[in-house]
């Protein structure tokens, strides 16, 4: 669905700036182009190694984990399944949910879906080749340590 | 050896992915069919993300980007840098490459961080994604409290990085 709506407003906006320029939006098709390609290699490595750690992680353990625990050991358990898989949001998400219908702890899916959106290990090296490992670190770990403090106010907004 | 190096890590999974598959045939397969649709995943969402990146550095000017988002920019900085993050859609390895734009464009390092935040855990679609299969409390609790603390780490990760590491990370960038 948001797929349509990326492809609708890119290829609008792409017609306007070609009715406008003809030049400019050879530029900026070229510009997307290397963008690409500068991505693509380490993006692939990237992909491959979410497919291998996914298909040996099947969502069937990660729901056996993160049903089952509870208190703070749950949490950072969770929490670790959540900084190193990528799962996208329309699987997650729902798999969350039925998880809270089966009386998993709030504080446990927050800190889940936080840690999944924010914290990206398999990304990390990507994430480095822009910005250094410094930048990669720091944002990843303080993420992580943030996720905990989210989940508790949702824990005590929630009660 | 340099040419190669970007693909040290493909070369490495395949290594692993074929030690799986010896080891255990029925898993490798699984894994090879996974990762073919995680890579198709990719394909399918990420063309229209580069068309309107690349609109985006050709149309709108360096200017433009210093004045609103720029060292200077305070407040309305951020409020576009969570805006601009927020409206996106797409994993967050797709932010990368706008964030090397805003670089070469001059916007503050603080203001990218904040746009990174907002796209990893903030995004409009996910959002309301959230909302139906977790509720409206739950998805907006944490979406105010992921805004809070997102500009609170930018400022401090902005303040934790050094000069030199700055103007390292910009030389990566350098508009070619």
């Amino acid at each position: 669905m948001f797929e349509v709506v990326l492809y609708g407003l890119a290829l609008t906006l792409l017609l306007f700036s070609f009715l406008k320029d003809r030049k400019k939006t050879r530029m900026a098709l070229m510009k997307a182009w290397k963008a690409f390609e500068n991505i693509a290699p380490a993006l692939l490595g990237v992909l491959t190694l979410i497919g291998l750690v996914l298909t040996v992680l099947s969502p069937k353990v990660i729901t056996a984990v993160l049903g089952q625990n509870t208190g703070i050991w749950g949490m950072f358990l969770t929490s670790l399944i959540g900084a190193i898989t990528l799962i996208p949001a329309f699987v997650a998400f729902p798999m969350a949910a039925s998880l809270l219908a089966g009386g998993a702890g709030i504080m446990q899916i927050a800190v889940f879906v936080s840690t999944l959106t924010m914290v990206g290990t398999v990304t990390a090296p990507l994430e480095a080749k822009y910005f250094g490992w410094k930048v990669t670190i720091l944002r990843n770990g303080l993420a992580y340590l943030f996720s905990f403090i989210a989940a508790s106010i949702i824990g005590m907004v929630l009660r | 050896m340099k040419k190669y190096k970007p693909y040290l890590l493909l070369i490495l999974v395949v290594i692993a992915d074929i030690i799986v598959l010896f080891m255990n045939r029925d898993l490798g397969i699984r894994v090879a069919v996974n990762t073919g649709s995680h890579i198709l995943q990719m394909l399918a969402v990420l063309p229209p993300i580069f068309i309107l990146i690349g609109l985006l550095d050709v149309w709108v000017p360096r200017e433009q980007f210093m004045r609103y988002m720029g060292e200077e920019s305070k407040m309305i900085g951020v409020a576009l840098s969570v805006l601009l993050g927020a409206a996106a859609a797409g994993p967050l390895y797709a932010a990368f490459p706008l964030a090397a734009i805003m670089i070469q464009k001059g916007v503050k390092f603080s203001n990218i961080l904040i746009s990174l935040g907002a796209w990893s855990t903030m995004k409009i679609p996910m959002f309301l994604f959230e909302i139906t299969s977790l509720g409206s409390s739950f998805a907006t609790t944490r979406w105010l409290v992921s805004l809070v603390g997102i500009i609170v780490m930018s400022v401090i990760i902005n303040r934790l990085i050094s000069d030199d590491d700055k103007q390292e990370i910009f030389a990566r960038h350098k508009a070619g």
